[in-house]
């Protein structure tokens, strides 16, 4: 992986390359050019299913963008999905593939929404309910990943197959617990109780942006820095880089291993409790977003760099955003939204072959 | 038998490689009804000849005639239809197939397998050679003397009139490798020509009727059928270890290459010690591993690689936990402490598998250089790191130990394997090792580098260290090392003083004769 080769801060400043501009150039194109050429793509499908694509994106483009209120939904959601991906960070670059985020997520969801209301309820103030439901979740999170994390430590069983059915039992047992366990008795509906719109996570600035997105932020920013920056971070690159170089240097590999399940699924738990808290207010039974899968391929598109992240996801939050509207309007289902990122993803791909071709060419 | 033609005759093939001849220039025979073995240290030459009968290389120069007609093999497949037929030291057959299946594998893809047909042949042909194969046995659950077996029977269903054996014995257990050698004597008696390539010398003695000598490329002898049948068995044993070792050129070398400096501190107490040590592996169990090394010692491990040596080395390292035994390092046990700690109390292991686990390719030098060390001061300060104090290191090393390297953050997979071998010494040596473990050390490297490396390990040594010198290379050995202890089957099997007899000493311990 690409992304595994970059700086550690390390890059000798007495060598500046003489046509850096140059180089900038280059590396513009080869990001936006795909990009056209992926909406190119994504284009003619919809005109093959008669729909003007610029009308089509333009639509999306405002909606998700330049309305106060689309805007407003668009930042909101990069929140929890900012959270996944800072989950989804710290374990790739380790090398582990969790990819039971959906479970993690979901438990931690129920959690706080059980938990927040109930601690207004003994007059608990609202900022320490908050805190306190957002721990619950992410320890909550993070125990749903002991077993892969203990089983992969141990006898080195692959985490693919261990967290997705980890994450199918969560999904089943976050939905057992909110009909049965925490459910609103007030309401014939089943889900658990509402937590009151003063009760939630503040606005930011008066706006109607959810301050999940600045937990988010942090979130991401924080795991960026810690795995560029800090010892522990290189300790997880050399495992995922090369696990045998690991052992060989005296690396604790186990213990390495079972740290980044308990982080990265604590991530994903906390992203729960920001989106009940921040937008939701409670967990209706079978709710399941399924943000889990959908970040995973953002994240590899930005090759796990933090900065990357936060701009696929404000794109793909977007995006989202607005099909949703499209979908009611324009007749075109939002899952074409996933569509739009699995074709930019292919010709990302593509490109990153070509640029290789002619690198090593010159090399 | 000499009136009869050769079935397969090889002349003045040549093949190079950067940097290195493989084969010079050699003249190779084989007649059929005769097991032909080839002898040769690692690096003689030996693979790399049989790769070009089987096809997977091809000569720069010379010819190859088989059955009176030049040929050019250019691919396995040519090969096989030419009657070649190899056996590897691994088995190449599908683990979780079938014997037959295995053997139906080369068939059109679009017809039903002829598995009743085949397995008719297989136990036609087993009879006729005297083994027992079980067709429908799946490939995995046999002994790998049982997998080689099948493989020879595959080889002869196949037509092949001509059978290398590369290193088929040296996975096997002794009773297997006898069953083997029995095996090839049917075979030959059957008009069969058998190419038998062995590092052991009872084997070649036992079952050979002629034996070829490669070192360094060249052929350096030929025992023909007559005169071994002459030669009593110690007087064959020498000519070969002779042969083997140069032991003439040698003797009169050493006489004025005596002036090797040892800096070993005979009075001083062992830095590392190692008593009674065990090493469970399915591959090659080490046990009663007995060694003491002084400061300023060099301890030389030799044998032919895959004796346990690798073993040996990450069980002392703590890459591997031991099954039993004891290993002290300036007087302190360390065999129950972690990796990280048995190098803080100075112990070092520069591995041999400088890429695969040595090193992170896709890392920069500078990172790589301190690899051991992630969130020590003062690189890193509670937990963050300091580029500045990271640079200047790497910078320094870098120049101290001449790594050829564009800038510090190139990632070191792009460096030649010199300089990796470099940074990985500049990282173990740093500091004050107590006692180092080179695995290997000059194992890919050029000429150049290999002196480097040579001089690096004399000067870890002067400094007062304890080094163990792992190396499948003789003269690497005798070259440096105080006392040179023999690897065979997981044990070592003998510790020599590094004199003048040491050579035809060592060469006899490594060939299996005692």
């Amino acid at each position: 992986m690409n992304s595994q080769s970059e700086q550690t801060g390390l890059s000798s400043p007495a060598v500046v390359l003489p046509s850096w501009t140059k180089v900038w150039l280059m590396r513009l194109a080869y990001s936006v050019l795909p990009l056209l050429i992926a909406l190119a793509i994504t284009g003619s499908l919809l005109l093959m299913m008669g729909v003007n694509p610029l009308k089509y994106y333009a639509y999306i483009v405002r909606k998700g963008l330049f309305t106060p209120s689309g805007l407003a939904a668009t930042l909101t959601r990069m929140g929890p999905l900012l959270l996944i991906a800072a989950s989804l960070i710290v374990a790739f670059r380790a090398g582990l593939w969790n990819l039971g985020g959906d479970g993690q997520f979901l438990l931690g969801a129920v959690t706080s929404s059980a938990l927040a209301p109930a601690l207004i309820g003994w007059g608990v103030p609202v900022w320490l309910t908050l805190l306190l439901a957002m721990l619950a979740a992410v320890v909550v999170g993070a125990i749903w990943a002991l077993l892969p994390g203990l089983l992969k430590a141990w006898q080195n069983i692959n985490e693919i197959i261990t967290t997705m059915m980890m994450s199918f039992l969560g999904i089943s047992l976050a939905n057992v617990l909110v009909k049965l366990v925490f459910c609103d008795p007030n309401t014939t509906v089943p889900q658990t109780r509402t937590l009151p719109w003063e009760d939630r996570l503040p606005a930011l600035f008066g706006s109607n942006i959810s301050s999940g997105l600045l937990i988010g932020l942090v979130a991401i920013l924080a795991v960026h820095w810690m795995m560029t920056r800090s010892a522990f971070g290189l300790q997880l690159r050399v495992v995922g880089a090369n696990p045998q170089a690991a052992i060989h240097a005296g690396i604790p590999v186990s213990l390495l291993t079972l740290a980044v399940f308990a982080l990265s699924a604590a991530l994903a738990g906390l992203g729960g409790a920001v989106e009940i808290m921040g937008v939701q207010g409670n967990v209706r039974a079978d709710w399941n977003p399924a943000y889990g899968l959908v970040v995973v391929p953002l994240v590899f598109l930005a090759r796990f760099n933090g900065f990357g992240t936060i701009a696929f996801v404000f794109l793909f939050s977007m995006l989202s955003i607005g099909s949703e509207s499209a979908a009611r309007r324009m007749d075109i289902p939002n899952h074409f939204t996933l569509v739009t990122v699995a074709v930019l993803m292919l010709v990302l791909g593509l490109t990153e072959c070509v640029e290789q071709r002619q690198r090593q060419k010159k090399g | 038998m000499s009136d009869i033609a050769p079935v397969l005759s090889v002349k003045q093939i040549t093949k190079r490689f950067p940097g290195i001849v493989a084969n010079d220039q050699v003249d190779f025979a084989l007649w059929p009804g005769e097991v032909h073995v080839l002898l040769g240290e690692n690096g003689a030459g030996k693979s790399t000849l049989v790769s070009m009968l089987a096809g997977l290389l091809q000569p720069d120069e010379g010819s190859i005639t088989l059955a009176g007609e030049q040929q050019s093999i250019h691919s396995p497949q040519r090969a096989l239809d030419l009657g070649i037929g190899t056996v590897f030291q691994h088995s190449m057959m599908v683990p979780s197939l079938s014997v037959v299946d295995n053997f139906v594998l080369g068939e059109r893809w679009w017809k039903r397998p002829p598995r009743a047909r085949f397995a008719q042949e297989i136990a036609r042909v087993s009879k006729e050679i005297g083994v027992q194969v079980n067709p429908y046995a799946t490939a995995g659950s046999l002994s790998l003397g049982e997998q080689q077996q099948a493989e020879i029977v595959r080889t002869l269903l196949r037509g092949s009139r001509v059978l290398i054996l590369d290193e088929a014995t040296a996975m096997l257990t002794p009773q297997n490798a006898s069953e083997l050698g029995q095996l090839m004597r049917r075979l030959v008696a059957q008009g069969l020509a058998v190419v038998f390539i062995t590092h052991k010398l009872n084997e070649a003695l036992d079952w050979g009727d002629r034996i070829s000598v490669l070192r360094l490329g060249r052929k350096v002898g030929e025992i023909t059928p007559d005169s071994l049948r002459a030669l009593s068995r110690e007087e064959a044993t020498r000519r070969v270890v002779q042969l083997m070792f140069n032991l003439d050129a040698a003797q009169s070398r050493e006489a004025e290459h005596r002036e090797r400096s040892s800096s070993c501190q005979h009075d001083a107490s062992p830095v590392l010690e190692i008593h009674a040590l065990e090493v469970n592996d399915a591959l090659m169990p080490v046990s009663r591993i007995e060694l003491r090394i002084r400061p300023g010692e060099i301890i030389g491990v030799a044998g032919i690689d895959g004796n346990g040596q690798k073993q040996l080395a990450e069980a002392i390292a703590g890459q591997r936990p031991l099954s039993s035994g004891r290993i002290w390092l300036d007087g302190t046990s360390i065999e129950s402490d972690s990796i990280g700690e048995r190098r803080r109390r100075g112990l070092r292991y520069v591995t041999d598998n400088r890429l695969g686990e040595g090193t992170v390719g896709t890392f920069p030098v500078a990172t790589n250089l301190l690899l051991k060390q992630i969130g020590d001061p003062p690189f890193w300060r509670n937990g963050i790191e300091q580029t500045a104090a990271i640079a200047e290191w790497s910078r320094v090393r870098i120049r101290e130990y001449d790594i050829r390297v564009p800038q510090t953050d190139t990632p070191i997979g792009k460096l030649s394997g010199g300089n990796i071998q470099k940074a990985v010494l500049a990282r173990e040596l740093g500091g004050t090792p107590r006692a180092v473990i080179f695995s290997k050390p000059t194992y890919g490297l050029d000429l150049q580098n290999i002196r480097s490396t040579r001089r690096r390990i004399r000067e870890t040594a002067e400094s007062g260290s304890a080094v163990m010198l792992i190396s499948t290379d003789l003269e690497e050995i005798l070259e440096l090392a105080d006392r040179i202890a023999v690897m065979s089957q997981g044990q070592i099997v003998g510790v020599v003083e590094n004199d003048p007899r040491a050579r035809s000493r060592v060469g006899e311990l490594m060939s299996g004769v005692h």
